[in-house]
């Protein structure tokens, strides 16, 4: 008993942490970076999309610009408000930031790859995403600032409003793969992507990802033609650039979400010859851009909605259907006994 | 061991703590900042005894939904914190009371030999009898619970239920406000509207008038 009590205090403590910690530590430099060359693409089909030729100058096709931003906000003086809350203002950012992160503990970019493939990493996710608002109320209240405090009331709504249908989008998946791992998930996707059977919810999947990660046409809380920049208003500096990767690393995590629930994960389209050639993880880095460039797609796109109809689509037109397809997918599994 | 040791103390220290500071906390909204924090080290102490699944449901409708709505009515009230605080010793009396019964309660509950449960040998949920069939363990404890409350409690399950959507109802009911004329849009004449109903290009010299 006493030697399996002690195996040394290396192996039972020390390793598995510096294990996990390398894990972490891995996956955060690498979004971190691939983020901002998400940036730059996001601002390049953006400026494509309107004939201009977006950011160009620094490194070859502009394709350093991101980092060159990131330092100009480093550097600059953190400005804030004579009356804000200084330790919630200051919190927010940081906290949307650790929560977008957070979620990618869970995400498997190919079979076994992540950091921790938990029982239950959907509801992981969903609570996490759920948590987003917080960094955008909190900056929008300690502000103590008119614009930021009505940003950050429409925010509050729009994200609760939307989350109840991705909600129910993520169930009817569940109810196909019948498991909360996201592995198994991919894995129930092996004979058909579940964006065929399930076309419709993953249309509402994808609008949904785009109110709840405040990107246009929803951009009502930072919408600049009525709140200047909605919650943002007051942030300068250091704390804004963590709020724009905070948000950034959302919609990318949206992304990755969409890929892993209906286009199949790091599975190839059909597995034949050339195309079970390609390693996984390129399938899902793949799906993942061609995710991103719909959601940049639509921000060159689409005029912004108003919130009476943000709001009724999400109450009036989503949550109606989507709970009518969630009720219809178990029947016709039940019925035609293919629950798993 | 003494890892989980560690996390259980770390989250119930810090779990007590926030919820002091619930109460103590002077401005409305860093109250509901704490109590978020404590769901979370709730939460986490539902890890800790293998429940994930009740872990991240606490986590998604406490924190996810209510406490979004908590911190959006607190924030939009208009409250004089100085005055507020005035007001303190009038309700101690009242609040002290309630404290001490809840806690005699609770005293009563956990050490009183007619309350006492074996808590060694209550229902582990593998033995917890169900209807249809034995609950193994090795299910996850999503599905066990599944199982069991969608046939022993489905009743209670769905009376639940009912009592929210009443709940809900009835708060609706309370705010919805009846006026004569009330100013509806109508989405469909919306949507109807064509450009050439309401716009029109007329073609002008320019330097004179329509």
């Amino acid at each position: 008993m006493d030697e399996m009590l002690h195996p040394s205090f290396f192996e039972t403590y020390v390793l598995p942490f510096a294990l996990i910690g390398a894990h972490s530590l891995a996956i955060i430099l690498a979004l971190l970076v691939a983020l901002a060359f998400f940036m730059y693409a996001d601002r390049k089909i953006w400026a494509a999309v309107q004939l201009r030729r977006g950011p160009n100058v620094v490194g070859p096709f502009g394709l350093l610009q991101s980092f060159a931003d990131i330092f100009k906000y480093l550097f600059k003086e953190i400005v804030i408000p004579t009356r804000a809350d200084k330790i919630v203002f200051l919190l927010a950012p940081f906290i949307t930031m650790f929560l977008a992160l957070s979620a990618w503990a869970v995400i498997p970019v190919n079979e076994g790859w992540a950091v921790a493939d938990i029982n239950v990493g959907i509801l992981y996710i969903l609570a996490i995403s759920s948590l987003g608002v917080y960094g955008v109320i909190m900056g929008g209240w300690a502000s103590n600032s008119k614009y930021p405090f009505l940003g950050a009331l429409r925010s509050a709504a729009q994200m609760v409003s939307y989350e109840v249908s991705i909600g129910f989008v993520i169930i009817t998946v569940l109810l196909c793969a019948g498991s909360l791992n996201l592995t198994d998930i991919v894995m129930a996707q092996e004979k058909i992507w579940y964006c065929v059977p399930l076309f419709p919810m993953f249309v509402i999947f994808f609008i949904s990802s785009l109110a709840e990660t405040n990107r246009p046409p929803f951009d009502l809380p930072e919408a600049e033609s009525e709140l200047v920049a909605g919650f943002m208003v007051e942030y300068s500096s250091t704390p804004y650039v963590v709020f724009m990767i905070g948000e950034l690393a959302n919609v990318v995590l949206m992304c990755a979400m969409a890929v892993i629930l209906f286009l199949g994960g790091w599975l190839p389209p059909v597995d034949i010859a050339p195309l079970n050639w390609v390693p996984g993880v390129v399938w899902f880095i793949g799906k993942l851009w061609l995710m991103f460039f719909m959601f940049a797609m639509v921000k060159a796109i689409v005029p912004r909605y108003r919130y009476d109809q943000l709001m009724r689509l999400g109450w009036k037109v989503f949550l109606p259907f989507s709970l009518f397809w969630v009720v219809l997918t178990a029947a016709i599994l039940q019925y035609f006994d293919l629950a798993p | 061991m003494l890892l989980t040791n560690f996390a259980f103390y770390l989250f119930a220290t810090t779990c007590v703590a926030s919820a002091f500071m619930v109460i103590a906390a002077r401005n409305p909204v860093h109250s509901v900042l704490f109590l978020i924090l404590a769901f979370f080290n709730s939460a986490g102490l539902f890890v800790l005894l293998g429940a994930e699944f009740l872990a991240l449901i606490l986590v998604i409708v406490y924190v996810g939904a209510v406490a979004v709505l908590f911190l959006f009515v607190v924030m939009m009230l208009d409250i004089d914190f100085i005055k507020l605080r005035e007001g303190f010793l009038q309700y101690l009396p009242i609040g002290g009371l309630v404290g001490t019964i809840l806690l005699i309660e609770l005293i009563l509950v956990l050490s009183g030999s007619s309350f006492i449960v074996d808590i060694g040998q209550t229902v582990p949920l593998t033995n917890m009898p169900t209807d249809s069939s034995t609950i193994s363990p090795t299910l996850s404890n999503t599905e066990a619970l599944g199982l069991v409350l969608y046939t022993k409690y489905i009743f209670y399950f769905q009376v639940a239920g009912a009592i929210l959507l009443v709940a809900m109802i009835g708060a609706i009911m309370l705010t919805l406000q009846k006026h004569d004329n009330p100013r509806q849009q109508d989405i469909n004449a919306q949507n109807a509207r064509r450009r050439q109903d309401s716009v029109e290009l007329v073609e002008r010299d320019s330097g004179q008038g329509l």
